[in-house]
């Protein structure tokens, strides 16, 4: 077998007495993938930082091709040929994809400051070909959908001769489609002998992709070997340290009769058309959709942050109009948006304001109007935290920014359930959290469920659908192109009706609604 | 990185050095010192007992009755610039809503214009004459002066909110716009003239003091009336963003808009309320100036504008918005005072005061930067000593 091209030995990194990573050492060989596991704050991005020169060790070194390698500085690791794919895409979304790739260094017409565009270009070109683009390279990256920009993004590292490519969870924002081409480019890339680390969450790609896996755990190695070695199980167990031998709680409650949101025939042109669905209480009802499908504008629109133009939304009965968020969680509603840091939470808040924020207007002393019962809402707001069992060393002083994943999705949760919703739209519930933190937010979907409330369930995630919920509407291109029943459910059926609009317009022109 | 090279990562907790204690130890005091919210009020007193040593006419009563009627007047400034700059705004329009607040109210209650002066005013003849305002000579002059500057100012502040709120209309456009038009309106409507003959109940607010000290030549009086404006207001602002719903939203829409959209907050209207308290808040210290002067000058608070942005800043309020508080006013607004007194005291040219106070609001911008990185740094060993 080949030298290893990249080596780990013994690296250790603290954070103020707090142990990142202890004593790693992992050989990773040429033109071979790793896929590198674990839960959220197991210390993989920690580790890749220090690789990509973000963050330095404080002990241990690494070797490249058999040479000690120090790194100092991202730039440095450019040159070394490391690349980082990092998983919020590092473009300039107002140039152009030719001013990206060349930011730091434009070919230059002989010794002069100035820019020999024709020369940038034409490499533009090349490097676009090699990642299978065809766009001109004057586009602006703004006009590009997710799954391009990161092909700008492998574009970049290429062209800059990488040799190690560092892809952190490369997935999350694709479509089904751009996922395909990014494997069949990270197979291609892999033929021509350069070596990818491959961070994820969805183990069944790491498993597809990975020649070899290493698991980690409280900042150690736990386990590696070859992908033979491997199933989805032995990774979990690894990864938790313990077997895992249920992904969801069992669903014991039952929908009853009684219709708690009724929506019927919403329509926005070039969003959604016709919707119309009935949200009972204790259900739980899946919204299934590939990326553009218009879940997540449907959501948006059911709690009032987007408009319609016809069809009917009534909550318990009633018909709503002028609708804002504002009246929305008057009439019982609660919308865990997709994404955390814009919408969800402010990060710099600690965990009992952000707690807050929605059922103050509940709070009021009724003594002088405006003014905050301060006292009834620290202490609604601590038994949510402790029922939610979210994890804060100081939730009164701590950012919420400093939290894990899990505990932040929580905290948003958290924050809606003080709100006393009846109706609550999940959107994206357990993206960017690992298995534990995933098994909690089901049981408190559960939860919610037998205690009479109705939950809508937004999700790309099949597996996670199926397991949590009584029954599952399936969109695609802005239809409901799918009802099943529990006792229904049956992938296969579910996907064809997810890409049932896709297939007879082509793959044109589908992502489009998105973003 | 930035931390002392002897504080090694501990690998466990047996072989803690007595090194590494020290530099805990250094890394606690210094952290807590800065990180404290009182960081500026140590600094000012630091800064005031320092120059006392070279300049004991610093610590003279006749100074300190100085220092104080400066505070006050400003403290309301920039009371109402926090709340702007904690919904992540910015009011440039203060400076021009004192001065027209200051030229209307001070037409309304004269008791007598100059022709020679005021004839070719457009309001001559309408609203003022000769024997001055329309409230000019009433027993109640006063009160309904102030009242009307007050809902000038509350009313502009309220249309730039609407401004930023519904139109969507970036902050620094909108007030710079009103700052340019409302100056100029100031300047339009009284020809550039000061506007005299107010009533002594309205000039006593800003030039009577509350008490008297006798010193070596007269006496000086020892607390102004505009102590109790400003107590007033920074009392009902403590309230408003401490203990009131709108206070949380307040904060929550300067730290993410759309987070809070989505939670349910009116955002619009907390935006329109910020701009009109921060509109509120210029009037009334237009009252306080224009009364100290004994004028309604249309260009009342011309060189302000630097001096309530850069004391908010140096008080640790954010112009990122999301975080601002009534005592770091206080402090910021105390310690710019006293760094302006004690220059001129110092006998240095106005440029040169200017250059050293830029310096100053430098520092404490810098200063503000430094104490956010120790705070994801540092906190975990500094701050569990705290709490």
């Amino acid at each position: 077998m080949s030298e290893p091209i990249l080596q780990f030995e013994h690296v250790s990194k603290s954070f103020f007495g707090a142990m990142a990573l202890t004593d790693i050492t992992l050989a990773v060989r040429p033109g071979m993938v790793l896929g590198l596991v674990g839960e959220n704050g197991a210390g993989k991005s920690t580790l890749m930082n220090i690789l990509g020169g973000v963050i330095a060790s404080d002990e241990g070194q690494i070797r490249l091709e058999g040479r000690p390698y120090s790194t100092g500085s991202p730039a440095e690791a450019t040159r070394a040929g490391i690349a980082f794919i990092h998983q919020e895409l590092n473009l300039f979304s107002h140039l152009s994809i030719l001013d990206n790739l060349f930011i730091d260094g434009f070919p230059r017409i002989g010794r002069t400051p100035l820019i020999h565009r024709r020369e940038a270009v034409r490499r533009a070109k090349e490097a676009l070909a090699a990642v299978n683009l065809s766009i001109s390279p004057r586009t602006r990256v703004d006009r590009l959908t997710p799954g391009q920009k990161q092909l700008v993004e492998i574009a970049k590292a290429l062209h800059g001769g990488a040799q190690i490519i560092i892809f952190d969870e490369p997935t999350t924002s694709l479509t089904s489609r751009e996922t395909e081409r990014l494997f069949a480019l990270i197979e291609r890339l892999r033929r021509e002998g350069r070596t990818i680390l491959y961070i994820s969450h969805v183990l069944a790609d790491v498993l597809r992709l990975a020649d070899e896996i290493a698991v980690l755990r409280d900042g150690k190695v736990v386990r590696t070997g070859p992908k033979a070695e491997f199933d989805i199980n032995a990774m979990i167990a690894a990864m938790v340290g313990r077997q895992v031998d249920q992904l969801h709680p069992i669903r014991r409650g039952k929908p009853a009769d009684k219709v708690l949101m009724s929506v019927a025939g919403v329509t926005e042109p070039g969003i959604v058309k016709d919707i119309s669905f009935d949200l009972h209480e204790g259900e739980i009802l899946g919204l299934f959709g590939l990326m553009g499908s218009g879940r997540t504008e449907l959501g948006r629109i059911l709690f009032g942050l987007d408009p319609f133009r016809s069809g009917t939304i009534d909550m318990c009965g009633q018909p709503r109009r002028r609708r804002t968020a504002r009246r929305s969680i008057a009439a019982g509603m609660a919308f865990v948006t997709e994404d955390r840091r814009e919408e969800g939470l402010l990060m710099e808040a600690p965990v009992t304001e952000n707690m807050a924020l929605v059922a103050l207007p509940n709070c009021r002393r009724n003594r002088v109007p405006g003014t905050l019962d301060r006292l009834a809402l620290r202490r609604s707001v601590d038994e949510m935290i402790a029922s939610l069992k979210i994890k804060c060393v100081s939730p009164r002083t701590a950012a919420v920014k400093s939290l894990s994943g899990g505990n932040q999705q929580k905290t948003v949760i958290g924050k809606w359930l003080l709100g006393r919703p009846m109706v609550c739209i999940l959107d994206e519930p357990t993206r960017g959290i690992d298995v534990g933190a995933r098994y909690e937010v089901y049981s408190i979907i559960n939860d919610l469920a037998d205690r009479g409330n109705g939950l809508l369930c937004i999700s790309s995630e099949l597996e996670e659908l199926m397991g949590i919920c009584d029954s599952l509407l399936v969109m695609s291109k802005g239809r409901i192109c799918g009802r099943f029943r529990r006792d229904e459910f049956d992938k296969e059926r579910i996907l064809a009706a997810a890409f049932e609009g896709h297939l007879e317009r082509g793959p044109r022109g589908s992502s489009g609604a998105s973003n | 990185m930035d931390r002392p090279s002897g504080d090694r990562p501990v690998q466990s907790s047996g072989n803690v050095t007595s090194q590494t204690r020290i530099a805990r130890l250094k890394e606690v005091v210094i952290g807590r010192a800065l990180l404290s919210d009182s960081f500026v009020l140590y600094l000012s007193v630091a800064y005031f007992v320092v120059l006392w040593v070279f300049l004991p006419r610093l610590g003279s009563a006749r100074n300190l009755s100085n220092l104080s009627s400066n505070i006050w007047p400003l403290l309301v400034l920039v009371i109402g610039q926090m709340f702007v700059l904690i919904v992540g705004g910015i009011d440039l329009s203060q400076t021009s809503i004192m001065a027209i607040t200051s030229v209307c109210g001070a037409l309304m209650i004269t008791s007598g214009l100059d022709p020679e002066l005021f004839a070719a005013n457009p309001l001559w003849g309408v609203f003022v004459g000769e024997q001055g305002g329309p409230a000019g000579g009433s027993v109640a002059a006063a009160p309904v002066g102030i009242a009307f500057m007050l809902a000038i100012g509350t009313l502009i502040g309220s249309a730039n909110g609407l401004a930023v709120a519904r139109l969507k209309m970036p902050p620094f456009m909108v007030t710079l716009v009103s700052m340019f038009f409302f100056s100029g309106l100031a300047i339009c409507i009284t020809r550039s003239e000061n506007v005299r003959n107010l009533p002594d109940a309205f000039l006593a607010i800003g030039q009577n003091y509350l008490g008297r000290v006798p010193t070596a030549r007269g006496s000086v009086g020892l607390v102004p009336y505009s102590f109790f404006a400003a107590l007033a207001l920074a009392v009902a602002a403590w309230f408003v963003l401490a203990r009131t719903i709108l206070g949380r939203w307040l904060y929550a829409v300067g730290m993410n808009r759309r987070a809070a959209t989505v939670s349910g907050v009116p955002t619009d209207r907390v935006i329109v309320w910020a701009y009109a308290v921060s509109g509120f808040c210029a009037a009334l210290g237009s009252v306080l100036y224009s009364s100290r002067l004994g004028a309604g000058r249309p260009t009342l608070g011309e060189n302000v504008l630097l001096d309530i942005i850069g004391a908010a800043v140096i008080g640790g309020i954010s112009l990122f918005g999301g975080k601002g508080k009534v005592r770091w006013a206080f402090y910021g607004v105390l310690f710019f005072v006293l760094l302006d007194s004690s220059l001129y005291m110092l006998n240095l040219k106005f440029y040169t005061v200017n250059i050293v106070k830029g310096v100053v609001i430098l520092v404490a911008a810098l200063l503000d930067v430094l104490r956010n990185r120790i705070r994801l740094g540092w906190a975990p060993t500094g701050r569990a000593v705290t709490a």
